[in-house]
C-alpha cells in the first residue's frame, strides 16, 4: 500500500466515525432538547472547519469569523422573520405587516434592502453570498497590499467590533441588541416543533459531513498544496508564478462562506440571530474551537466545535463567573502544549499504538514497513513556532 | 529605448534605500544562451539586482526589458509567467512536501485559482518531474520529504523547481554557498549543461568556481558596474584588483 492511499483510506475512516456519531449515536442517545444542543453546537462545526481552511492549511487567522456566522445568520433570520410578521399576526402594530421591532422604532414601511428577503431563493443565496463578497472585499483589500499575520488578526477584530456596533446601533433595522427574535415558520413549516428540530438537526449534520468532503477535496487538490507551500515559504510560491494574494481571498472567501451556511443552520435551529453571536468573545470563540480540535484536522476541528460549546455550557451554567477564564486558559494551555490540538494528541499517541497492536498482530517481518510513521508527518506537520507567531 | 536582440536589457536601473543609492544608473545587457557571473565585493547590489528584475524591489527609474518588453512595475507572478526565474540565496523549498510535489507545484499549469482546483497529475507532468528529477539527480528521492535533504541537495531541488518552469532566463543566488567540493562539481556541470538553452545569471563569490562557468563576468562595486568581460580581463582589471580581488 502506498502512503496516500494508506492516508486517504484513514482520513475516511475517521470521515465514517464521524458520520456514524452524528447521523446514529447522537439521535439515539439524546432526546430532543440534548439533540437540539447538539445540532447548535454543529453549526459552529462550519465555522471550524473553515478556521482550519484558513488558519491551519492558509496560514492566516482571523478573528472576525463571527461577521461571517453573523451575516449568515441574520440573511436566514430576515426572511424568517418577514414570514413571521404576516399582517395578521402583527396587527396590532401601528403598522401592520413589518417586523415587530422596526414598530417599535417608528418604521412605517419595511426598508428597501428589506425586500427581496422575502423571498426564499434569495434569502438563501445571500446565506452564501453576502459573507463571500465582504471576505472578498476585505480578503482583496488586506492581501493584496500583503498585510498578514498579526495585523490581518487585528483588522478582522476591528471589522466585527464595526459590525457589532453597526448592527445595535440601527436598532430599527436590525432589531438592535435584542437581534431577530421569534422566528416561526420556514415556507410555511414551523421550525420549532420537535419533529422540525430532528429533521434541521440531520439537514445540518449531513451539510457539514459534505463540507468536510469538499475541503478534504480541496486540500488534496493543488490548491491545498499550494496553501500549504504559501505559508513555508510564501516568497517561493510568488516566485515560481503563482499570485499568492488571490489564493488568500479564496481561501479567506471559502471559510466565509461556510461560516455563513453555519449561521444560518443555527439561526433555524435555535429560533433566533443576536449581535452577541457575532462579537469579539463569540468570533475568539470560534478560533478556539478549532484550535482544541487541531488546526490541521478537519474531523479534529469539528469534535473540537462539540467538546468546548458542550464545555461551555455545562460551565457557563455551573460557574458562570469562572467560565471566560477556564476558556481562555484552555486555548493558551492547547496553544502552548498542543499546538495541533485534539487531532495532533490521537496522532502522536494514539495511532502509533494502534500501528503498533496491529502489526503485533500480523506477521511482523512483512508489516514493518507499516510502522513507518511518514504518510501522516504530511498533513499534520506544522512548522514549529507558527502558532506562537500567529498568535 | 530601442529594441534589442539581448533576452535582458537593462538600462539606467537606478534604486534608493533612505537616500542611499544601491543600484547607481546601472545598464547591463545580457544575451540569449549566455551564463554571466556577477561578482563583487558585499553590499556591491548583486542581489539588490536580482530583487529589481525579478520585481521583488520596485526601482526608482531606469528600465527592465525582457524580450523587448518593459518589466519594471509588473506584478512578481507575471514576470515570472513571462520567463524570468529565481533562486534565493537560502535554498527556498516546501519543507514539509516530498520532493515530487516541490517541482509538480512548480509546473507552469493550474496558476489561478481554480486551474489549481482542476489541476491533475498528468502523465506530461509526472514525465516531467521525472526528467527534471534526473537532470538535478534525484530521481530517487522524489517520495523523500525535502525537508530532510541535505544543503546541497536542496540547492539543487530548487534550482530543479525552476527548471520545471523552463525560464529563458534563470537568476542563481550564490547556488553553491555551503556546499561541498564533490557538490560543486556536480553544480558546475548542471550549469553548463542547464545553459545551453537558456540565459543564466549567476552570483558567486568563489573565484574558482566562477573560472570554471562563466561566459562573461561583471564586477560590481557600490551599485555601479567596474568591469565587464572575460575572466581573465577581469582578474588583470586594475581597479577590480583595489576594490575586490586583492593583490
Amino acid at each position: 500500500m502506498t502512503p496516500t492511499t494508506w492516508f486517504k483510506r484513514h482520513g475516511l475512516a475517521s470521515w465514517l466515525l464521524l458520520a456514524c456519531l452524528l447521523l446514529v449515536v447522537f439521535p439515539l442517545l439524546f432526546d430532543n432538547f440534548r439533540l437540539n444542543l447538539v445540532g447548535k453546537y454543529l453549526s459552529y462545526g462550519f465555522v471550524a472547519i473553515g478556521l482550519v481552511m484558513l488558519w491551519g492549511y492558509g496560514g492566516v487567522l482571523s478573528l472576525g469569523q463571527g461577521v461571517f456566522f453573523g451575516l449568515g445568520g441574520y440573511c436566514m433570520a430576515m426572511f424568517l422573520k418577514l414570514e413571521a410578521s404576516d399582517p395578521i399576526t402583527t396587527k396590532i402594530q401601528s403598522t401592520p405587516g413589518i417586523p415587530d421591532f422596526m414598530d417599535w422604532n417608528q418604521l412605517t414601511a419595511l426598508p428597501a434592502w428589506w425586500v427581496p428577503f422575502e423571498y426564499l431563493p434569495f434569502a438563501l443565496l445571500a446565506v452564501v453570498l453576502v459573507p463571500v463578497i465582504l471576505a472578498f472585499v476585505i480578503g482583496y483589500a488586506m492581501f493584496k497590499r500583503r498585510v498578514g499575520g498579526v495585523y490581518f488578526a487585528i483588522i478582522t477584530q476591528a471589522v466585527t467590533l464595526i459590525l457589532t456596533v453597526l448592527i445595535i446601533g440601527q436598532q430599527g433595522y436590525t432589531g438592535g441588541v435584542n437581534g431577530i427574535t421569534d422566528l416561526k415558520t420556514l415556507n410555511g413549516w414551523d421550525i420549532r416543533t420537535d419533529s422540525a428540530k430532528v429533521i434541521l438537526y440531520f439537514v445540518n449534520a449531513g451539510l457539514l459531513l459534505a463540507a468536510i468532503l469538499v475541503c478534504g477535496w480541496i486540500q488534496r487538490s493543488k490548491l491545498g498544496t499550494l496553501l500549504l507551500a504559501m505559508r513555508d515559504k510564501e516568497d517561493r510560491v510568488r516566485f515560481s508564478g503563482y499570485d499568492v494574494s488571490m489564493f488568500k481571498v479564496f481561501v479567506f472567501c471559502l471559510s466565509a462562506m461556510l461560516a455563513g451556511i453555519g449561521g444560518a443552520l443555527f439561526t433555524l435551529q435555535v429560533g433566533f440571530m443576536s449581535p452577541s453571536l457575532v462579537g469579539i468573545v463569540p468570533s475568539i470563540e470560534m478560533v478556539i474551537f478549532a484550535a482544541v480540535g487541531g488546526r490541521m484536522s478537519l474531523i479534529g476541528a469539528v469534535y473540537g466545535a462539540l467538546l468546548v460549546n458542550a464545555g461551555k455550557t455545562y460551565f457557563s451554567e455551573s460557574f458562570p463567573e469562572l467560565w471566560l477564564f477556564l476558556m481562555a486558559a484552555l486555548f493558551i494551555g492547547v496553544v502552548m502544549a498542543f499546538p495541533n490540538g485534539l487531532a495532533g494528541l490521537y496522532e502522536t499517541y494514539v495511532k502509533p499504538r494502534i500501528g503498533r497492536r496491529k502489526s503485533a498482530t500480523a506477521a511482523a517481518p512483512v508489516d514493518a514497513p507499516a510502522q513507518h510513521p511518514a504518510p501522516a508527518a504530511l498533513d499534520d506537520a506544522l512548522p514549529p513556532g507558527l502558532t506562537r507567531e500567529e498568535c | 529605448m530601442s529594441n534589442t536582440d539581448f533576452v535582458l536589457a537593462i538600462e539606467d536601473l537606478s534604486v534608493s534605500f533612505d537616500g542611499f543609492k544601491a543600484i547607481d544608473a546601472l545598464t547591463l545587457y545580457i544575451d540569449r544562451g549566455e551564463l554571466r557571473v556577477i561578482i563583487g565585493p558585499n553590499g556591491a547590489g548583486k542581489t539588490t539586482l536580482l530583487d529589481l528584475i525579478c520585481g521583488k524591489t520596485r526601482a526608482t527609474g531606469g528600465s527592465i526589458k525582457f524580450k523587448n518588453e518593459e518589466m519594471l512595475g509588473q506584478a512578481e507572478h507575471k514576470i515570472v509567467r513571462a520567463g524570468i526565474g529565481r533562486k534565493f540565496q537560502t535554498p527556498s523549498i516546501y519543507e514539509n512536501l516530498p520532493v515530487f510535489k516541490n517541482l509538480e507545484v512548480s509546473f507552469p499549469r493550474g496558476r489561478g485559482v481554480f486551474g489549481a482546483l482542476a489541476f491533475k497529475c498528468t502523465d506530461d507532468v509526472n514525465s516531467r518531474v521525472q526528467e527534471v528529477a534526473t537532470e538535478i539527480g534525484l530521481a530517487d528521492k522524489l517520495d523523500m520529504e525535502a525537508g530532510l535533504l541535505s544543503h546541497g541537495e536542496k540547492q539543487w531541488l530548487e534550482i530543479g523547481m525552476l527548471l520545471m518552469q523552463d525560464p529563458e532566463l534563470l537568476m542563481l543566488d550564490e547556488p553553491i554557498a555551503g556546499m561541498s567540493a564533490r557538490e560543486r562539481d556536480l553544480t558546475a556541470e548542471l550549469l553548463k549543461r542547464i545553459c545551453q538553452n537558456r540565459s543564466v545569471i549567476v552570483i558567486e563569490h568563489d573565484m574558482e568556481f566562477v573560472k570554471r562557468i562563466a561566459h562573461k563576468v561583471t564586477v560590481m562595486h557600490q551599485g555601479k558596474i567596474l568591469a565587464e568581460g572575460s575572466m581573465e580581463q577581469v582578474q588583470k582589471n586594475e581597479r577590480v584588483i583595489d576594490v575586490y580581488l586583492g593583490h
